[in-house]
């Protein structure tokens, strides 16, 4: 049994393309020449090339030798922070803007919560000269002004998304809007492993890098490719999909998903989709989604901006759904309690979101000898706000 | 026969009204469904309001989020329309995305619809592929049509494989927008027709999106058998409520 999409997009049960007529076309381009374009050498050299030269990869893969002290297992950290726009999001949006420069498109579009997705997505359409718009809930502009002052240096247009409850969904719908608009000259760049067939595989394998380093840098300092456990947080799931993917079919490496509880699962103010959702269709894919019994999607709530989608990309409810993977929520205060320890035993300031994974220590324990690979996907510098505000720094 | 097939032998080109239920009141529906077949309209789309509506412009949109904040469900409307029978005999197609029915449950969804006398589905993001392997068995069984979209971008060779999927009509949406985007057609919308026409499409053809008045309505039938509005009868909902039906019926034809 595999783990990865089969060749129309499933996992399992979960993934597909749940799409109107109007987007056949486009996703029909896109997946009918993504393998074939990824596969060429020249478009692996120019990838691999961008990752080492401008992204800085590969990222150090670290042993927190405190925190594992304190956890009782050998930790290991992979340092998605140190990436350029500090975190994992970069090395999904270089291989789309590749992509969208092979396939002859000249204006990119992009949905943004946090405003992370967004950024990426602008410094690559920098980088390459291409228009970029990028969607954003009119909530989240608001809470998020030095991502959209970003955006904004590097060139790209911000437009509010004023539907709906005006957050990352709505974000996400109006893109989607937007493509259907603009069938011909637009490629969207989707910022996780959501959406319809062939996103959430085209960005799990962008995002593969992760596992792909961890496997060689593992080597190098266990002797042995394998962690016993990798650990990643999971929103729509990207930078899980890319920490887990080289090891998805490797049953004796453990794979941990941390959701975001918000302030508990049962408050109604979390972002725990395995636990909360129910299958159905959200942008195009079928997955696990939070939403009402009449089938309107619903609003998660989590402190960390990057992890409250209503949904999950169909790889992760394929790996709840199966076994495969063990899901932990955490809760607002659990995850701004372990990115605090982790400043303090390590020096590093995570993103929130990271924080999540780093929070399941706590509770979640290992063997002595375990090596537990966290994929810490981005700093925290975004978040100094929140961090100040909740500790009162 | 069917209510969709039997009107489309009409010789006549056929004016087909969308509106989202629940909207502008909750308890609007009926009313605007008898109020629509006394004024002439040919066919009738039921929309059932969806929160994230991601092929609808704002209009639509704003009747959904306006509809779902008065209360409506699929079971509401289920429930406003268990009598329609009794009042009308004009075509009626439930038209929504996909998710709802999957929640309410796809082979009780069909049932029901078929208990009510309701004729066909749009669902426009249950695609061609789905449809055949998982649903065509159960829509039929319940005497449901399922209608297809095309977009001018659509290939000939995927036209041709949904006209062969297809019964009743194909929905024709006449240009690559949400809905409510364009008002009127161009060149491209008269040689994307003029290319569908010289198909010689086993089904007849329906153009939605861009039709708002009597021309846009004479232009969109000139070789398609009949045209669907949706987005400016909601403003008209908007603007006038329930009253009134007659008199946007009647600038159209």
């Amino acid at each position: 049994m595999s783990y990865h999409a089969d060749e129309r997009g499933y996992y399992g049960e979960f993934g597909g393309a749940f799409i109107p007529e109007m987007l056949y076309p486009n996703c029909e381009e896109l997946r009918q020449n993504y393998l074939q374009i990824m596969a060429e050498p020249s478009f692996q050299e120019e990838f691999h090339q961008l990752l080492k030269d401008y992204v800085g990869r590969p990222t150090p893969l670290y042993f927190a030798e405190r925190l594992s002290k304190k956890y009782n297992a050998k930790i290991y950290l992979k340092r998605e922070d140190l990436c350029h726009t500090g975190a994992h999001k970069v090395n999904n949006t270089i291989g789309q803007i590749l992509m969208a420069k092979r396939l002859g498109k000249h204006r990119i579009i992009a949905e943004t919560g946090a405003g992370q997705h967004g950024v990426a997505t602008a410094t690559v359409c920098a980088l390459m000269g291409i228009e970029c718009v990028v969607y954003m809930g009119e909530i989240d502009i608001a809470r998020q002004a030095p991502n959209v002052a970003r955006m904004k240096m590097l060139g790209a247009e911000v437009r509010p998304a004023t539907s709906g409850s005006k957050t990352l969904k709505d974000a996400t719908n109006e893109a989607i809007r937007d493509w259907i608009n603009n069938p011909v000259d637009t490629h969207y760049i989707i910022g996780s492993v959501v959406g319809p067939h062939p996103y959430p595989d085209m960005v799990a394998r962008f995002q593969s890098v992760i596992s792909e380093e961890i496997k060689s840098q593992l080597l190098e300092k266990e002797g042995r490719e394998n962690p016993d456990y990798v650990v990643a947080c999971v929103g729509g799931g990207s930078n899980a999909a890319g920490a887990f993917y080289h090891f998805l079919d490797t049953p004796e490496v453990g794979i941990i998903a941390v959701e975001a509880a918000g302030k508990g699962i049962h408050s109604g103010e979390s972002a725990a989709t395995s636990a909360l959702g129910k299958v159905g269709i959200i942008h195009g894919s079928k997955t696990l989604l939070m939403q009402t019994p009449d089938g309107q999607i619903t609003e998660p709530y989590s402190i960390s901006a990057g992890l409250d989608y209503p949904g999950v990309g169909p790889l992760h409810a394929h790996l709840y759904t199966s076994g495969r993977g063990e899901f932990i929520s955490i809760t607002d205060d659990e995850a701004m309690k372990a990115g605090l320890d982790l400043c303090k035993l390590e020096g590093i300031i995570p993103a929130i979101e990271s924080s999540h994974a780093l929070a399941i220590f706590k509770d979640r324990k290992f063997a002595e000898d375990d090596v537990v690979v966290v994929n810490l996907s981005g700093r925290g510098d975004k978040d100094l706000q929140n961090y100040i505000d909740y500790f009162k720094l | 026969m069917n209510r969709i097939k039997q009107k489309l032998q009409e010789d006549k080109k056929i004016l087909s009204i969308y509106f989202t239920a629940g909207y502008p009141k909750l308890d609007d529906t009926v009313k605007i469904i008898q109020d629509l077949e006394q004024n002439g309209v040919d066919l009738i789309e039921i929309g059932l309001p969806f929160s994230d509506p991601l092929a609808d412009g704002p209009t639509i949109q704003a009747s959904s989020t306006a509809a779902l904040k008065n209360g409506m469900t699929t079971a509401l409307l289920f429930e406003q329309l268990k009598d329609i029978r009794k009042s009308v005999s004009i075509p009626l197609i439930l038209m929504g995305y996909f998710n709802p029915v999957l929640q309410y449950g796809v082979e009780a969804f069909c049932q029901k619809c078929e208990e009510i006398g309701i004729d066909g589905l749009i669902l426009p993001d249950l695609p061609l592929d789905v449809y055949q392997e998982e649903y065509e068995d159960l829509f039929k069984k319940h005497g449901l049509i399922n209608v297809f979209l095309i977009t001018p971008q659509t290939s000939d060779a995927r036209i041709k494989a949904i006209d062969e999927a297809s019964e009743g009509f194909i929905y024709m949406v006449s240009s690559a927008s949400t809905t409510g985007a364009k008002e009127g057609f161009g060149p491209e919308q008269a040689t994307y027709f003029e290319r569908i026409a010289s198909m010689k499409l086993k089904n007849p053809q329906i153009v939605g999106f861009g039709i708002s008045n009597a021309q846009t309505f004479e232009q969109a039938t000139e070789q398609a058998n009949g045209a669907i509005i949706g987005s400016a009868f909601i403003k008209h909902l908007t603007e006038n409520g329930v009253d009134g039906i007659s008199s946007f019926v009647g600038q159209i034809r």
